[in-house]
Order: structure tokens, then C-alpha cells, then sequence
């Protein structure tokens, strides 16, 4: 079965626990700032909003890339930076049109999520179930299910 | 390891910032944060200086596990010597700031000296400047965090700040960071004031490492944020009713201070408590209450987000306090309600916002109002006074001296001064409710006589949060004990004291300790630190921190009669609730509490407990 992220913002805290899983999932550091995942405070609505790669089936950052340096995992669908071939040109930053790729200028590569290889260490991580990993073909499945439940019953008396 | 090992020393007469390495062998015997700054402080300042003297020193201290995946791994603590209680003052705030402080590379920050204009520190990384607050001061703290991210063009700054409270050195000012995250207590904000430091921000990207044991870390932060998330106080009622969770419950069984401690029960609790944060309002059918929020790494997410009554007489016409924002957390709550015995919910949170807006302790602000209200009620301060009139269960009252407070008009300055100052310059010092100046939190030592205890003996002055007893009598966690009861308390409160020096070295909030134990947070700290520590070691961390910090405050001058309670709680009984008839029993407990620590008959450490304690 492929999965992807299932972000629910009403569930977020904003404890940044995602956000320090990976980065320690992707540099052994607990460190927000290399995070490939982020987590918006909009603070006087009181929604904090976690955010990252949505991996598009017609990616943006893929097709723009000049060194085909981004490549499909053909297990989790995921679109994943092959650090060996990423120049840094950045030219995937401009692409993307939701932010969701960036440049480290430690590494001088770009950095997106790759969904870690199939276990997300953010998603384990979350406390409130905010980050879920789960079927791909079915990310409204919970929503429908909370919408079915409210459906009336009297139409079949 | 954890710990960065770097400390920057920042000289504000001078003008410098200059890195240092930390001293291990201090790490080793007091862990980080409360402990290690406390060392630092002890070891740098003459302990009777003027804490509002150039030659008082301030330290803002993260802990081993602060940035780390820990549950609740944020925290920082500002020590220094307190100008409210002239003892020594650690006041420890959650948010953001501390675990970017550690990402910046930096273990803690030991500010010296008195700036000639008013400056803010700018840290990125390894990079730390002195720059000009000209334009911030007389700013509040959510302007001055706003005009900071802007001017660095940089919106993931983390600030930590004062106020106009700060500045205008009230003695119960705070220090803010990320808008409603306090180190709230004891005046620390009114230091900051003194050395015209405005504000600190940072940005750290460098992240926290030097794990000792990443592994075996990983595998001890998951089974503690299992434990947190299974247990029914740390795993829905704090999230679910944040720390007001408390005020029915305190209230019920008699132990909420009210109307300045003359009651121990409050009439209007229920419409200022938890429950009434969730109902909807009459007026735009809103609740109060929009969300819980964490602080950095949490896993309860106790903290309040609510938005104030737009129609509420207090803000109908200031659009800029409508938005969803800080609030109430059980102890403002109270403070503001209880002591005062306004039951108002939107005006406790409008002097909330203000006492967040510019700095302030609403414990202390809200707990002076209420002797205001007494002095006026008795016919010792009058309406031309005050300049209003400030009867009990006046929410125009309380939201007019919040304003006046924090923005220094009038008679908010007298109010500034604290409880204690007011009442000695009104000739009544006994309707002070404070221990060592500093005053009490929401819970009445007559009903609780642990907590009686734990009020005398703290060493920061009247505070819950250096031996909560009420873990015990009310809830019974670790074990359950009769809140009239003395027997046994003196050991349960030293073993308390103990452990709680330890926690608030760490890096982790006191709250997981509804949930954990020791035996969870040993494995995390042994993981993540070099050396040994093992809950023996951890334990006697602790009670060496309690000596050490006793030794400060007994060489600053206070004694053994210091460690009492007003005359109030020790000779006029609860009237109602569980233990009417019940005055505080403390020459009960006293001199048993302190031949446990191994001190004199006069509350002074022994020798053998220095040696014993490597002091």
C-alpha cells in the first residue's frame, strides 16, 4: 500500500516535537532549524499549523531539477534528493510552489522530506496524532467517517 | 554530554561579550540550570549586595536536556539575587527561548554590570552583539518582540524581554519570552530593568547534540512520553483543562485563599474556573478557551490560548487585545480572582494580558491588589488614595491598578513595590500575605499544612514551586497524605525540595513530575549527560542545591525567623471547608524539618551537611 503524511492542524500543539525527529532522523542533532518539516504558530488565531512536502505526482522541483538529481522512490513515492548528483543550484527552490524544498547551506544541497524511507520519524514522534502515516488512497477516509456519522438515519424508517 | 560547555559572559558596563568554557566539575555536582546558575551566582556576588546595584549579576540558564527530544525539554531559568525577597531568585519559563539559547551553542548567559544607555543582546550562534534599545524602551514586551523580528528580518527569533513594569523596576516585574511564557517570579524582570537591558533575542541553528548515549536517549524520551500520555493528569487533564484544572477542586475542599486570605473559599469560583473557559458566553456565543498550546518538545500542552469577550467593558474599544492570546493559567487565576474575590472571568484576563504585555507577575500583582482592597475595605486607604475605589470583587478596580501598574501612573507605582512594602507603609504590615516578601500562590497553608511548611522554608519566599505538596495532599502523588495532618510532613516536603532542585536542573518541567518519577527522568539524564547519574547521585544534587542555596540567603541575612507566615494564617482558622478551626501548624513542623536537612536548632547547616553535601 503506498501512504503518505496526513496532517490534521486542529490536533497540533505546536510542541515541535516533529521538527526536532527530523533533524535528528537527517543530522543526529535535535534542531528545528534543519528541520524538513515546520510548524506555523498562527498565534493570534490560536492555529499552529505543521506543514511540509506534499510529494506531487508531477513534481515541480523533479522536473525543473537540471541534474535530474531528484529521483522517485519507487517503494514510498516519495521524491528524494540524491545529495551525490544536487549542485545547489536552488533552481527546485523556485520550482516548488509551496516552499516545501529548501537549500542547507551547510551541506550546499537541497533538502526536501523523503518520508524517511517509508517510516516517518516526525509522525512516530507527534503526541496528538496531528502527523499520521497512512493511506495514500484514502487520506479523507477519517474525515468521511466523522461526516458519515453525523448523516441521519431517519431516511430509512 | 548535553551541555554545550560554553557560557558567554556579557559585560553591560563595559560593552563586551566574551565566550568561556563551563566549568564540568560544577556540571557535575549541580547539573545545569537552577543548580549550575545558582553556583555560578553564589560563587560571583557578594550576597548582600543591592540586587538593583550594577553589581548584582543575572543568569539565564538552560539545562542538560533543554533543546533535546525530552518531553517538555525547553525550559530556562533566570537566577539572580531577587529585589522582592533580597534572597536568591530562580524564576523558570517554558516557550521557545531556552531551546533556541542551547541551539545557538550556548549553555547559559551571565549578564554583568549596568549598561550606560538601555541595549538588547542579539545572539546568532556564535555571534552575540550589544545593540541599541534607544527606540524600545518604554515598549512593551510583545511590541519589542515584534519590532526585533522585523528589524533582523528574521520571524523564527526567539525573544526574552521586559516590560514597562521591568524598566520602571516594579518589584514583581517578569521576564517574557515568545509573548506569554514567563519567568515570572520574584522581580528578575526589575534586575534586567536595572541593568537598562532591554531584551535578549536569538537564533540558533547550530541544533543540540553531544548526546552521551543517543540510543539509549531515544529509547528513555519515548517511554517517558509514553508515561506522560497514559497518565490521566499529564494525559487529559492538562490538556484538556490546563492547570485551572485546580480551582474547583482547591476550592472545594476549602483551600483557596481568598480576598486576601481571609476566606479560604471563593463564592465565584466556578465562573472563573476551567469548566467556565469551555462554556460558551452569552454574549457572541464564543468559548473563552480557542486552544491548548505546548511549549517547546512538550507532550501534556497544558498551556491556555483564549480570547478575551470583545464586548467586556475592559477591552470594548482596544481591537488590538481581541485576538486569541495567553491565559488564565491556574495561579493568575486565582490571583487575580480569588485573592481579590472578583469572579469576572474577562477582566481577570485582560490583567492577565497586561501583566503578559509588560511584564509582570500576576501572582504578586494580583495578591497586592487584594491587600489594596483590605486596606480600603478597613478605611486605611481611601478613594483619593488609590485615586478609585477598590472594594473586594471590583473588576474595574483590578483592571484599572493592572493598568496602572504596568504603565507606572499613580498609585500602581505603590502597588509596584509589592505587597509587603504597601501594607508596612500603611502601618499594617501583618495584612501582608507573604513569606520573605514574596507573595503567596493559590493554595491556603492552613488547609494544606504541608504546604504551610513548604511556604516557610522555600527559598525563594512564598512560592508552590519548590516542594508542591498539594501533589500529595490532594492528589495523592507519590502518596496520598491528610492535608490537616502534620506528622511526616517535614521528611515527604525535604524529599520534595530535594527532587525538585533536581527537575528544574534538567532542562524539563516540573509538571511531567505529575506523571514521572525519578525512575522516568533517570534514564533520559544518565543518557544524555557524561558521569554518574544514577537516582542517588540526581537526589543528592538536589539537596545540595536546596544547601547551597540556603547558605546564599542566610549570608544575605536572613534567619530562622524568617522562615515563618504571616500572623493570619498562624492564629485565625480556616472559617469553612475541610479544616475549619484550622489555623497553620508550624511550630509543629519547623524544628523537625530542619534536624532532617542537618541543620542548627536556628536553620543553619551544619558542618558535617556541608562536608557531607561536598558544600
Amino acid at each position: 500500500m503506498q501512504k503518505s503524511l496526513h496532517i490534521d492542524p486542529g490536533k497540533c500543539t505546536g510542541c515541535l516535537q516533529c521538527e526536532m525527529a527530523c533533524s535528528y532522523e537527517n543530522t543526529g542533532l535535535f534542531n528545528p532549524a534543519k528541520s524538513r518539516i515546520k510548524v506555523f504558530d498562527f498565534h493570534h488565531e490560536g492555529r499552529k499549523v505543521p506543514y511540509t512536502c506534499t510529494q506531487c505526482a508531477e513534481a515541480w522541483c523533479l522536473n525543473a531539477c537540471p541534474v535530474e538529481a531528484i529521483r522517485i522512490d519507487l517503494g514510498t513515492g516519495a521524491k528524494v534528493v540524491v545529495d551525490a548528483l544536487c549542485v545547489g543550484c536552488k533552481v527546485c527552490t523556485i520550482a516548488c510552489p509551496f516552499g516545501t524544498i529548501n537549500y542547507n547551506h551547510d551541506s550546499g544541497k537541497v533538502q526536501k522530506c523523503d518520508l524517511c524511507g517509508g517510516d516517518p520519524a516526525c509522525a512516530t514522534a507527534c503526541p496528538t496524532g496531528a502527523i499520521t502515516y497512512i493511506d495514500a488512497d484514502w487520506t479523507g477516509l477519517e474525515r468521511m467517517r466523522q461526516w458519515a456519522q453525523k448523516t441521519d438515519s431517519a431516511a430509512s424508517v | 554530554m548535553a551541555w554545550t560547555r560554553k557560557i558567554l559572559r556579557v559585560n553591560l558596563t563595559q560593552g563586551n561579550c566574551v565566550s568561556e568554557p563551563l566549568n564540568m566539575a560544577w556540571a557535575a555536582a549541580y547539573l545545569g540550570q537552577r543548580g549550575l546558575a545558582s553556583k555560578y551566582l553564589v560563587s560571583e556576588i557578594d550576597p548582600k549586595v543591592d540586587p538593583l546595584a550594577p553589581e548584582n549579576k543575572i543568569i539565564y540558564a538552560t539545562g542538560p536536556l533543554t533543546g533535546t527530544m525530552a518531553s517538555t525539554g525547553g525550559r530556562y531559568s533566570v537566577i539572580t539575587k531577587g529585589p522582592l525577597t533580597g534572597v536568591i531568585a530562580c524564576s523558570n519559563s517554558g516557550g521557545f527561548f531556552g531551546a533556541e539559547l542551547k541551539s545557538a551553542g550556548w549553555d547559559m548567559i551571565i549578564v554583568e554590570g549596568k549598561s550606560p544607555r538601555p541595549v538588547y543582546l542579539h545572539i546568532e550562534n556564535e555571534q552575540a552583539r550589544l545593540l541599541s534599545a534607544d527606540d524600545l524602551w518604554g515598549r512593551t514586551v510583545w511590541a519589542t518582540e515584534g519590532t526585533l523580528k522585523k528589524r533582523h528580518q528574521d520571524p523564527l527569533l526567539r525573544v526574552s524581554s521586559i516590560g514597562r513594569a521591568g524598566e520602571n523596576q516594579v518589584l514583581f516585574a517578569a521576564i517574557v519570552n515568545d509573548l506569554h511564557r514567563a519567568a515570572g517570579r520574584s522581580g528578575v524582570g526589575a534586575v534586567m530593568g536595572s541593568k537598562n537591558l532591554k531584551a535578549i533575542a536569538v537564533r540558533g541553528t547550530l541544533g543540540v547534540g553531544n548526546i552521551a548515549d543517543g540510543k539509549a536517549f531515544m529509547a528513555a524520551v519515548a517511554a517517558g512520553k509514553k508515561v506522560l500520555a497514559e497518565n490521566a493528569v499529564t494525559g487529559q487533564g492538562l490538556p484538556t483543562y490546563g492547570t485551572q484544572v485546580l480551582m474547583n477542586v482547591i476550592n472545594e475542599m476549602g483551600a483557596s485563599p481568598t480576598r486576601n486570605h481571609r476566606d479560604v473559599q471563593f463564592e465565584g469560583a466556578r465562573k472563573i474556573s476551567a469548566e467556565a473557559m469551555h462554556e460558551k458566553r452569552a454574549t457572541d456565543g464564543r468559548t473563552h478557551l480557542v486552544t491548548n498550546q505546548a511549549c517547546f518538545g512538550c507532550t501534556i500542552a497544558c498551556g491556555r490560548i483564549s480570547r478575551i469577550d470583545e464586548t467586556h467593558f475592559s477591552v470594548d474599544t482596544k481591537p488590538q487585545y481581541w485576538g486569541a492570546n495567553g491565559g488564565l493559567e491556574y495561579e493568575a487565576a486565582w490571583a487575580l480572582g480569588n485573592a481579590n474575590g472578583v469572579d469576572d472571568l474577562e477582566a481577570l484576563q485582560y490583567a492577565n494580558l497586561l501583566c503578559n504585555e509588560d511584564g509582570m507577575d500576576p501572582i504578586s500583582f494580583g495578591a497586592t491588589v487584594g491587600a489594596v482592597m483590605e486596606l480600603y475595605e478597613l478605611g486605611i486607604l481611601s478613594e483619593d488614595e488609590i485615586g478609585l475605589a477598590a472594594p473586594f470583587g471590583s473588576a474595574e478596580a483590578l483592571c484599572r491598578l493592572a493598568e496602572m501598574t504596568a504603565h507606572g501612573e499613580g498609585f500602581g507605582k505603590v502597588v509596584g513595590q509589592g505587597s509587603k512594602r504597601l501594607c508596612t507603609r500603611y502601618g499594617r504590615p501583618d495584612l501582608s500575605m507573604t513569606v520573605k516578601g514574596q507573595e503567596f500562590p493559590a493554595y491556603d497553608g492552613r488547609a494544606l499544612q504541608g504546604m504551610a511548611l513548604a511556604y516557610a522554608t522555600s527559598n525563594r519566599g512564598a512560592c508552590h514551586l519548590r516542594g508542591y505538596m498539594v501533589s500529595s495532599e490532594v492528589f495523592g502523588i507519590p502518596i496520598k497524605t491528610d492535608p490537616r495532618e502534620t506528622a511526616g510532613k517535614p521528611e515527604l516536603l525535604k524529599a520534595f525540595q530535594d527532587a525538585t532542585a533536581t527537575v528544574d536542573s534538567t532542562g524539563l518541567c516540573t509538571f511531567t513530575t505529575f506523571a514521572w518519577t525519578m525512575n522516568d527522568i533517570q534514564p533520559q539524564i544518565q543518557a544524555a549527560c557524561e558521569g554518574d547519574w544514577s537516582l542517588e547521585s540526581l537526589l543528592r544534587t538536589g539537596e545540595r542545591i536546596w544547601n547551597l542555596e540556603r547558605d546564599f540567603n542566610l549570608a544575605a541575612g536572613i534567619t530562622a525567623k524568617d522562615d515563618t507566615l504571616p500572623p493570619r494564617l498562624l492564629n485565625e482558622p480556616c472559617q469553612t471547608g475541610a479544616s475549619k478551626g484550622m489555623v497553620a501548624e508550624l511550630g509543629k513542623m519547623l524544628p523537625e524539618y530542619y534536624s532532617l536537612r542537618g541543620w542548627t536548632a536556628d536553620g543553619v547547616p551544619t558542618a558535617a551537611t556541608r562536608a557531607r553535601l561536598g558544600l
